[in-house]
């Protein structure tokens, strides 16, 4: 009997919503931590019962908690992340230096075979990993320590590493992305890392093809095909097909190339979903009509997907870890809004319906598919 | 016998309803810091570390106070000597959630 759970975390709490393989009918949980910002909550790929969850508030600080039964139960985990070694200073808003200060976890991601092993990307940038199951956290300094590390600058929702990519076929090799620093790229699991930029433009800078600096929104892998990844950018929707070499733009004929989340279908990895947003001053559809694109080309070629979406009056977000995919073999779609509404399609796309509709203000979207 | 008051957020970490009764300064000295008092809580309730004071620099986080008979103890040091009333536990030790925010 399949099934499907997707883990919701929102600014007041964690939701858990879980459907059979038809996913029609849903059965809605939480909130769990009720009152606190839920950043991201995923599952272990080889345990799915064990879930991490990312737990913050302004006034208490970071909490990271467990569960061992899909989300029914949790426990307390480590709580410590602490830079490893003389922090230094990065870039703050205005050019000087500023130390790095630990503000929260925006992202776990589990490792692919040890439901132990869990990597942590926090604000200020940098990356951890807990090989005991989250009660430890040590910094993999390697990326914060790059040559480039004290002309990094935050952009305006912080200086935060939100996209941690495993490598299922090259061993060792992980991709990283921070706003407003870039995507970097490691292959000895996470010991040394180098920016993977060159293709990328961002107008905004005064060296527009600069290694470091791009505003990189989200990037998305399909595992069966590690070296093509795609990212959707501050402006710009890029792909590459060299694990980052060399990036291209595969925007086409979107109607606006700014937004946050980017997903790869489970079982066309040519398939490819993005949120337009009309600009970096306007986080709302264009024209208030809320619309899905999908690529069936790897890019370039974009249908609006729309049925069963608001296409008046609508001027909700969608953040960047707030979309996922299912791997049933007629893939779901799934994400979250800022207007605590999350739609599911269970038709790749074709049409949609609100899960539910009156959740806080969505963070991130993760979806399990259970056997 | 130190009672201690939790903002609503902890009290459901620590998994604790009411006030936290610590065994201060029952058997050792005779004075306690604020400081001590904060390390005899997380000692109880580890899953508190970081939630008050930051677990590297111990500062008080930004967002925390600390209240006792009518006096905000918030910008004292770590040594400050808590109020006697509070050591022998007629007046609670207050960690308060500051109103931020709009």
């Amino acid at each position: 009997m399949t099934a499907v759970r997707v883990l919701v975390g929102t600014r007041k709490g964690a939701f858990v919503l879980t459907s059979d393989g038809k996913r029609e009918k849903w059965d809605v949980t939480g909130p769990h931590f009720a009152g606190w910002e839920i950043y991201h909550v995923k599952g272990s790929p080889a345990n799915p019962d064990r879930l991490y969850a990312s737990q913050s508030t302004s006034w208490f600080g970071q909490q990271i908690q467990r569960s061992e039964d899909g989300g029914q139960t949790w426990q307390s985990a480590g709580n410590e992340f602490s830079y490893d070694g003389v922090t230094g200073t990065h870039q703050w808003y205005d050019g000087t230096p500023h130390p790095w200060e630990f503000a929260r976890v925006w992202h776990l991601e589990p490792s692919l075979h040890d439901p132990d092993t869990v990597y942590a990307g926090v604000e200020d940038a940098a990356l951890f990993r807990s090989t005991d199951a989250g009660q430890s956290w040590k910094e993999l300094s390697g990326l914060r320590t790059h040559d480039t590390g004290s002309h990094w600058q935050p952009g305006a929702g912080g200086m935060c590493l939100h996209t941690i990519l495993l490598d299922p076929v090259h061993e060792g090799r992980m991709f990283a992305a921070i706003s407003s620093a870039g995507a970097f790229r490691s292959d000895d699991a996470g010991e040394s890392w180098r920016p993977v930029t060159k293709g990328l433009r961002s107008e905004f800078m005064p060296d527009p093809e600069a290694e470091i600096g791009h505003c990189v929104h989200r990037i998305a892998m399909h595992p069966s095909r590690p070296d093509v990844l795609f990212m959707q950018k501050h402006w710009d929707v890029m792909r590459t097909d060299n694990a980052g070499e060399t990036w291209h733009e595969i925007s086409g004929d979107l109607p606006t190339d700014f937004g946050f989340p980017i997903s790869v279908h489970a079982n066309e990895p040519d398939t490819v979903y993005v949120v337009p947003i009309t600009s970096d001053s306007l986080h709302f559809p264009p024209d208030g009509r809320l619309r899905v694109y999908r690529s069936r080309a790897g890019g370039n070629e974009w249908e609006p997907l729309t049925s069963g979406l608001p296409q008046q009056n609508c001027y909700v977000n969608v953040l960047r870890d707030a979309m996922d995919v299912d791997s049933l073999d007629e893939c779901g779609i799934y994400f979250g809004t800022t207007g605590g509404q999350v739609y599911a399609s269970a038709d790749a796309g074709d049409t949609w319906s609100a899960v539910v509709r009156d959740l806080p203000a969505v963070l991130s979207v993760e979806v399990q598919t259970l056997s | 016998m130190i009672m201690v008051e939790l903002p609503a957020h902890l009290r459901t970490l620590a998994g604790v309803s009411g006030e936290v009764a610590l065994d201060l300064p029952a058997d050792g000295p005779a004075a306690v810091t604020l400081s001590e008092a904060l390390d005899a809580l997380e000692a109880r309730y580890p899953v508190l570390r970081g939630t008050m004071r930051d677990q590297g620099t111990g500062r008080r986080r930004a967002f925390v106070r600390f209240f006792a008979c009518k006096e905000d103890l918030s910008h004292e040091p770590p040594d400050f000597p808590l109020p006697e009333p509070v050591l022998r536990g007629s007046e609670p030790l207050l960690v308060v959630g500051a109103i931020a925010g709009g």
